[in-house]
């Protein structure tokens, strides 16, 4: 069932390079993401679970396979298409927060919206700047904030124009455990109160810990999922995996 | 160290393209200028030696006024026959013969137009048979007085053939010859240099090109074989006595090459005072890109730090960098150099008509200004960034790049100092010592000046641009990105800034004068009709003075009268001098106060010159004209300079004694009731055998008189276009680096949502508002700069402050289409980033 899913991959297989020098990072892996879910995806360095979730947003090309996001395919459009899919069915976060320097803390925020040339919803524009807590900080540019703040304005732009599924990649990545466990618990609380639908890619069991499924992925392949997971329970099955390998 | 550096060079080339092509383009008219010259030079020796090859020695009278090339046209003093006769009795003479030649003789075309000449004088000459090099082409030389035979050039140039009937124009009105036939030169030239030819019997060369019989310009010796000519010189100087030059063929060619190689310089040193203004622009271009590519290496020269390089290292780093490309800069550009002097010759030769090129030669004042111009410019313009990339702390290798804007203070009170002492300079070369030196340096000192401030000027200015942007996403972004970094903005800007400044400076100046010239013209000149032709040559377009009479006695004229213009020795000075047919009719033609009708010994000056020089009426002055001996005028009268043109104005008996004896300028003031329909065609008819010259309305005599300052406008845009050229040059790096510096965000903003399209726009607006800018600080400070020296100029007769509102809007207009064109590689760049990888870069 198409509808009930916010993300879908089938069969993606995704290769880099010819001949020797070829390298297949992801070889046929199908998933679906429920919308409303927290999912992450994890693995070690070189599984493919970058590569996953950017072929999941349109970022790059798959080999073989169709990504859907929401009801529509992804894989095959033109660059306008994809350039209007991502910017308004689909929120990143990344993990170096990538705001840009030129605006304002809530400039940023409502950029994609200003792109698409729409007015955001004033009661969710309220909801989320009074969710990620910057009121007073949303005249500052980037280069006035903290870390943690960058990455609070980050998610709020991805939550403003409410897409159907936002893909995190590493987003404590670059924060100390503190600010990274405000993030988590705030990604966390935008699924429970809103219905958000938020894919992410980590390596660190406790960000995990914060999800409602876990996806492992290696050697391109998915190995292992988990329902409601807890740093624990990840930790387990890494080293599982590992035995594995 | 020096691998590395080298290293980084290659692996930034498309930078160092574009910061390499100014350097290049500065350098192809420094070299292209020394080409042209050192080429044009050995034309001329050539021309000369061969122009002279078939004169031992040659023997002219002593000129009365001592012209140079570059002053006017000298005019020659008649020699008398009795002298040929004296020079042929002189031992090692083979053969004397008296020669007629003279510019002047112009030649009326099939299609009733004068054959013009840009350059090459129109011989007018007697005809003593074919030379060593001539060799007649069709038909014979003129034997009887009603035939004449002219070279190949003009009879291509005139469209006539042997056996028609051919108008000249000499000292004498329009007469008709018939042409008998045409010669050239030896390996199939048609002329020597494009010198126009017209061979008339001996009197009819000597009445129409001296205006009396029995006189020669010069006497072209043959020496016997075996004599030196220099020694027959030697003889011949004795036997005729000091009233005359004597010189050896050689000699002659010299002479006349050195004064043409005297033009020549001027014209060298237009073309390098251009490729000056080309190389200053130039330095903004490089000094932007080195500090770009510091700022971007950041990382890179702080890692070498910390591994231990010192400071003197990265210095010299930054600095081989420069070394390498002002080597290759140079050496492309003086190759381009050489392409641009061959262009050049060829236009050249082209343009004064069959003049034969020398090969192009490159010589070694080319290559080593080249060499040094290239070097040195690039070297100067990376100090600055070299010490700066010194004075990276190895700390910031390890952190992120974010180098903190530099508050600017400094640079600002550097800039109002700077500024200032330009502006000083400025105003004490205008207003004190008038020195072109001070000038010129105080406009260097104030661009710099203005060039420091302009990081200032830029925040609120661009600000206030980029709001016209503002409607749209893109645009916004761009505008932001724009003012992200005042000083990368106010360089790129600056560049464009001194191209445009000095164009608008210009034009204030050309506009004012025009305005002034024109305004002037209005109040004083009361004649409805003007008789007069555009000059394009050495020569003034002149008409038949007989004209003038006839002029008078048409009905519903009021007065009618000519004015004559040369140079002259007046009271020991050159200087130059008008006379009339009649001063009370001028007077009443012209519109100024009544003025007395000269006798043959009497003269008016103008107030202004009289004051100058203590005279009053009554005064005897003693002038030297061309032709003839020295004569004393009395004073008269005086007149009010703007009231009657020129300031000297002598009879109508001193214009027998004039290089050019017909006027140049006739003035035609209706009767009361008269109508400009009823007598204007009866004027022109009068004028139809003088096709040089027109009868016009005032009006049109007005607007053809401030059209000279129009094609020196023309001339001006056209040469700066190359300072313009560099500093869009100069637009298209700073973006393309821009960019490269944010590639990440560019693929951050391509992930949430911008289009394509709307990613080329953001970068256009970028371009678009540092154009402007550009433009808008070239065209105040070019403003104001004009109107500076319109000021300092206004006891010089130009009172009339005029900007030039619809060039300086096109200016603007122009610089946004730059902004435009400039932002087109960049922003393709761009849209084309792989969002991904864009992401992902460091």
């Amino acid at each position: 069932m198409i509808g009930t899913k916010a993300a879908r991959a089938d069969d993606v297989w995704k290769v880099y390079g010819k001949g020797e020098a070829q390298v297949v990072a992801l070889r046929g892996v199908s998933a679906s993401f429920e919308r409303g879910k927290f999912t992450a995806i994890m693995g070690p360095s070189g599984s493919g679970k970058s590569t996953l979730m950017h072929c999941l947003a349109g970022l790059d090309t798959v080999t073989r396979g169709t990504v859907h996001i929401g009801g529509t395919e992804v894989t095959g459009l033109g660059d306008k298409a994809l350039t209007r899919l991502r910017r308004d069915r689909v929120g990143f976060i990344f993990q170096q927060f990538n705001l840009l320097p030129t605006l304002t803390a809530a400039e940023n925020i409502r950029l994609p919206l200003d792109i698409a040339g729409r007015k955001p919803d004033p009661q969710w524009w309220d909801t989320v700047i009074g969710t990620v807590g910057l009121g007073d900080r949303l005249g500052h540019r980037p280069s006035q904030l903290s870390g943690g703040q960058q990455q609070r304005v980050a998610c709020a732009r991805a939550l403003m124009s409410r897409p159907d599924v936002i893909f995190a990649d590493e987003p404590t990545g670059n924060l100390d455990s503190k600010a990274g466990a405000e993030i988590l618990a705030f990604l966390r609380s935008s699924v429970m109160e809103h219905g958000q639908t938020i894919v992410m890619v980590t390596h660190d069991p406790v960000a995990a810990g914060y999800t409602d499924r876990v996806v492992f992925l290696a050697d391109g392949e998915i190995v292992a999922e988990l329902d409601n997971p807890t740093p624990e329970s990840v930790l387990e099955q890494m080293k599982a995996g590992e035995v594995l390998v | 160290m020096l691998r590395a550096t080298l290293k980084s060079l290659l692996a930034r080339k498309l930078r160092l393209v574009l910061s390499g092509l100014a350097v290049v383009l500065g350098v192809m008219f420094v070299a292209g200028a020394f080409v042209t010259t050192d080429t044009l030079g050995r034309t001329f020796d050539k021309l000369f030696t061969e122009g002279y090859a078939t004169t031992d020695v040659a023997v002219k009278a002593k000129p009365k006024i001592d012209v140079s090339e570059m002053e006017g046209e000298q005019v020659e003093t008649p020699l008398p026959a009795a002298v040929v006769q004296s020079v042929r009795q002189v031992p090692g003479v083979r053969q004397a013969t008296g020669v007629v030649a003279t510019d002047g003789a112009r030649v009326i075309g099939s299609d009733g137009k004068v054959v013009t000449s840009y350059g090459p004088p129109r011989i007018g000459m007697n005809w003593v048979g074919t030379d060593d090099i001539m060799q007649m082409r069709q038909g014979r030389g003129p034997e009887k007085d009603t035939e004449i035979a002219v070279n190949e050039a003009v009879a291509k140039a005139a469209g006539i053939k042997v056996g028609d009937r051919v108008g000249v124009l000499t000292q004498l009105p329009k007469k008709t010859f018939t042409l008998v036939g045409v010669w050239g030169y030896t390996e199939g030239r048609d002329s020597i240099g494009g010198v126009q030819e017209v061979a008339f019997t001996e009197p009819v060369a000597q009445r129409s090109m001296l205006g009396e019989t029995g006189v020669f310009t010069q006497i072209t010796v043959r020496t016997d074989d075996g004599a030196k000519p220099s020694d027959v010189r030697d003889r011949i100087a004795a036997q005729v006595g000091g009233g005359y030059d004597v010189k050896t063929g050689e000699q002659l060619a010299a002479d006349s090459s050195a004064e043409f190689k005297e033009a020549l310089s001027f014209f060298n040193n237009i073309l390098l005072g251009f490729a000056g203004v080309a190389l200053f622009v130039g330095t903004f271009l490089i000094l932007n890109t080195f500090s770009i590519i510091v700022a971007q290496r950041t990382r890179e020269l702080a890692l070498m730090r910390a591994l231990g390089a010192g400071r003197r290292q990265v210095i010299n780093s930054v600095l081989i960098e420069a070394l390498v490309i002002g080597v290759i800069a140079a050496v492309l550009g003086l190759g381009a150099g050489v392409g641009v002097g061959a262009l050049l010759v060829t236009l050249f030769g082209s343009m004064s008509g069959g003049l034969d090129p020398a090969p192009v030669g490159v010589p070694l004042a080319a290559i080593l200004s080249s060499l040094i111009v290239g070097v040195v410019v690039t070297v100067v313009a990376a100090v600055l960034p070299a010490l700066r990339a010194s004075r990276i702390s190895p700390i910031a290798a390890m952190q992120d790049v974010a180098t903190p804007d530099r508050p600017l203070t400094r640079v600002t009170v550097t800039g109002a100092v700077i500024g200032a002492a330009g502006a000083t300079m400025l105003g004490v070369g205008l207003y004190g010592t008038s020195s072109l030196w001070l000038i010129l340096g105080g406009v260097l000192v104030t661009f710099i000046g203005v060039a420091l401030l302009t990081p200032l000027i830029s925040k609120p200015v661009v600000a206030g641009l980029g709001r016209l942007f503002s409607w749209s996403v893109p645009g916004r972004l761009g505008r932001l990105n724009s003012g992200r970094n005042p000083r990368r903005t106010a360089i790129t800007a600056a560049a464009l800034m001194v191209g445009i400044a000095l164009v608008t400076g210009v034009t204030v100046v050309m506009d004012s004068a025009k305005s002034s010239l024109a305004a002037q013209a209005e109040s004083t000149v009361k004649a409805e009709i003007v008789i007069g032709g555009d000059q394009n040559g050495p020569r003034p377009p002149t008409f038949d003075d007989a004209v003038l009479a006839q002029a008078g006695a048409v009905p519903g004229v009021r007065a009618a009268a000519g004015v004559w213009n040369d140079q002259a020795v007046v009271d020991g000075k050159r200087t130059y001098v008008n006379a009339t047919d009649d001063l009370a009719e001028l007077a009443d033609a012209y519109g100024s106060p009544a003025l007395p009708a000269l006798k043959s010994d009497q003269m008016a000056v103008s107030t202004q010159e009289a004051a100058e020089n203590g005279w009053g009426t009554g005064d005897a002055v003693k002038v030297q004209l061309p032709r003839g001996e020295e004569h004393t005028y009395s004073i008269v009268a005086t007149y009010d300079e703007d009231a009657i043109p020129g300031s000297y104005m002598l009879p109508a008996a001193a214009t027998k004694e004039f290089g050019i004896t017909q006027p140049f300028l006739g003035f035609v003031r209706l009767a009361d009731g008269a109508t400009m329909a009823g007598v204007l065609p009866q004027i022109k008819a009068l004028v139809a055998d003088s096709p040089e010259v027109a009868a016009t309305d005032r009006s049109s005599y007005i607007d053809q008189q401030a059209g000279t300052f129009d094609t020196v406008i023309t001339m001006v845009q056209v040469l700066l276009g190359l300072a313009i050229l560099i500093a869009v040059l100069g637009v298209v790096n700073t973006l393309a680096l821009s960019v490269l510096e944010r590639t990440r965000e560019l693929g951050l903003l391509r992930a949430v949502g911008l289009g394509r399209a709307q990613t080329m726009r953001m970068v256009t607006v970028e371009a678009v508002v540092i154009s402007v800018f550009g433009a808008l600080l070239g065209v105040v400070v070019g403003a104001g700069l004009g109107a500076a020296v319109v000021q300092a100029l206004e006891s010089d007769g130009i009172t009339d402050l005029v900007l030039p509102w619809t060039q300086m809007g096109l200016y603007l207009v122009l610089a946004a289409l730059v902004g435009v064109l400039a932002a087109v590689l960049p922003s393709i760049k761009a849209a084309r980033l792989n969002v991904l990888a864009a992401i992902a870069h460091d």
